[in-house]
């Protein structure tokens, strides 16, 4: 037995080919979309990853450093790093800004690290170009997808660094490429006011009467002082020593320290689960929406091309073709239409649509083969009113009268 | 052998029912021979169109007898169970227009008929171009019906109606889209058929052209069938 469905298609290829490139460009806009959204889960897994940290120790109460704003003093360190099963600790502080290089300026996650050798909690893992930070300050490491070259001048607040390395996928939960810079500059770039804002602190705090008392000589220095330094940092990084349970020494910081631990596990909970829970429930949706528009055009597309051999079926069903011939021609049709779609799809997905996406679109295999198993269930529902239709031509509608 | 034609004895049909009922057919009484071409003329609404819808197994007839090729297909009842290979195995079909499959080129839209009976797609095919040879579209097979002309197209749908060599061939109007001298080719074309495959080929018409051709002629009005003997006037 011939393939009527092969043929219809070879004898109007032109209409299925184009009308399949139509549903692919839908079908590989769904596609990135399931790519953007694994691209963010990645992208927060990579921001763990290259912390090189076990455990994160935040402000108590809190979901810092990434998800919620966390300080503890920058001293914290010291007694953590003498508790057992601590390895390493180091200071970090992560803030979100523009940062300006020449006339434009990019979004980026300024990292403050602190000054250590390679393998440090915070540091970037490895370098594509350049040299790790060996100066106390102004010097920035940046990721590539910040655009930023070495020996770029970048400008963060009032301090100017020079990029002396450059690192590949350092990015925040959100996608922002990560700057690094010594956590002295960071702290200040992230809680030091301007001079002006000081100028008006130091006159605000001689006018009180409280501090600036005449029996009291140097207790406004002091208190100015006070005021001008910076003790905070974000978080507390924690390698952990090799045979201990990082539950373990999670409790035991939490116990002593009254602070708040987090474990890897629980830290990719909080990203995945709570920092990009909205946007992957927005993608979601987005993949729903596209999801039902592709299934409506696919059910448009095979009806009307059925509507238009309803006088061939009628013959067919007249001259003896068994129903199950019929719905073998349209819904083999409409199957070739998804894979002609799901192939255009791909292709336009991998290499048009995701290059030109800002943020890392990741697209997963596995993605691909439940997305072509979708669109067939898609293509074989959507050819359900078509073959309904089909089904009801009475064969004598062929006889003229 | 084609078996032995058809004979219709009493047939009727009946649409809808208590005082709305039409009775389409009241008692139809038919008989066409294998190798004999009779014409079926009446006026619209005479109930021609229903006859050959109960002939062509696709509305099932209130009351009367079928016998097709010896066969009895109706008693008070349809006497077979599967109507769709009924049409296909003893029913050839002829429309007004051909009607051809447009993404099946020649060949195939005749040889898918036996095709669907179960019959290799090979042999199918050589069933097909001898048909073609017979009538004389062989040089065409490999076309597309877009490709051929009108007369070249009846001429296909014609030689699909035989592929499956079924007992009784119902030909609907086949040559109303046509001028006089390519009506007379098909309606010469179809006493050829029926005389060589000994098929029983019933003609509706009501075109004047061919109606002197038929040696027998059956009037239909009102659902009674009346027959009446034809002029079966020569072809040249």
């Amino acid at each position: 037995m011939i393939s009527l469905a092969g043929r219809d298609i070879m004898h109007a290829w032109g209409k299925f080919v184009f009308t399949g490139m139509g549903l692919g460009l839908l079908i590989g806009i769904t596609l990135s979309m399931a790519g953007i959204y694994r691209g963010m889960v990645d992208d927060a897994k990579v921001l763990l990853d290259n912390s090189s940290a076990d455990l994160w120790v935040v402000q108590k109460d809190t979901l810092g450093p990434y998800a919620e704003p966390s300080s503890i003093y920058d001293d914290t360190w010291r007694s953590i790093r003498g508790m057992p099963g601590v390895a390493r600790t180091a200071n970090v502080t992560y803030l979100t800004m523009q940062v300006r290089q020449g006339e434009r300026d990019v979004r980026t996650m300024v990292t403050g690290v602190t000054a250590g050798e390679s393998g440090t909690p915070g540091w970037p893992p490895y370098l594509v170009a350049g040299r790790q930070i060996t100066r106390g300050h102004y010097e920035a490491v940046a990721d590539i997808a910040s655009g930023f070259a070495l020996g770029d001048r970048l400008q963060i607040r009032r301090n100017h660094y020079t990029v002396v390395g450059l690192t590949r996928r350092m990015v925040s939960s959100g996608g922002d490429p990560m700057v690094f810079i010594p956590l002295k500059d960071a702290q200040e770039a992230q809680f030091l006011k301007d001079n002006d804002a000081i100028h008006q602190q130091q006159r605000r705090t001689a006018a009180n009467p409280a501090f600036n008392r005449p029996q009291v000589p140097g207790l406004l220095d002091a208190v100015i002082a006070s005021q001008s330094i910076n003790p905070y940092v974000n978080a507390v990084l924690v390698q952990i020593e090799s045979g201990h349970r990082a539950e373990d020494v999670a409790e035991s910081i939490r116990r002593w320290k009254r602070l708040t631990v987090y474990t890897r596990s629980q830290m990719e909970e909080i990203l995945v689960g709570k920092l990009i829970a909205t946007a992957a429930k927005q993608i979601f949706m987005f993949l729903v929406i596209l999801s039902v528009v592709s299934s409506a055009i696919v059910a448009f597309i095979i009806y009307t091309l059925t509507l238009g051999k309803i006088r061939e079926i009628a013959v067919l069903k007249l001259i003896g073709t068994k129903n199950r011939t019929i719905v073998a021609l349209i819904m083999q049709q409409s199957i070739a239409l998804g894979v002609i779609g799901f192939v255009v799809g791909k292709i336009t997905a991998t290499l048009l649509m995701a290059p030109i996406f800002p943020k890392y679109v990741l697209l997963e295999p596995l993605d691909s083969i439940i997305g072509f198993f979708a669109v067939m269930v898609i293509c074989i529902l959507a050819s359900i009113i078509a073959i309904r239709a089909a089904l009801k031509v009475d064969p004598a509608e062929a006889i003229g009268g | 052998m084609m078996g032995k034609g058809i004979l219709i004895e009493g047939l009727k049909k009946r649409y809808g029912s208590g005082d709305t009922a039409v009775d389409a057919l009241k008692g139809v009484n038919m008989q066409v021979a294998p190798g004999e071409v009779v014409g079926l003329v009446g006026p619209s609404g005479s109930g021609k169109s229903t006859l050959l819808k109960a002939l062509g197994a696709v509305i099932e007839p209130t009351g009367g007898r079928m016998t097709l090729g010896g066969e009895v297909i109706y008693d008070n009842g349809w006497k077979v169970k599967d109507l769709r290979a009924l049409r296909r195995d003893k029913i050839g079909f002829i429309f007004q227009a051909p009607y051809l499959i447009p993404f099946l080129d020649v060949t195939d839209n005749v040889a898918l008929l036996p095709m669907l009976a179960g019959i290799p797609n090979a042999e199918a095919r050589k069933r097909a171009v001898e048909l073609f040879k017979a009538l004389d579209v062989e040089p065409r097979a490999k076309a597309m019906p877009s490709q051929l002309s009108g007369g070249e197209q009846q001429r296909v749908a014609i030689a699909r109606g035989l592929v499956n060599r079924p007992p009784v061939i119902l030909a609907d109007e086949p040559t109303a889209p046509l001028d006089s001298e390519r009506a007379l080719a098909v309606i010469r074309m179809l006493n050829d058929m029926a005389r060589k495959f000994e098929t029983a080929i019933i003609v509706v018409t009501h075109d004047e052209k061919i109606i002197p051709t038929f040696k027998r002629i059956y009037h239909i009005r009102d659902g009674v069938t009346y027959e009446e003997a034809g002029e079966g006037r020569s072809f040249d």
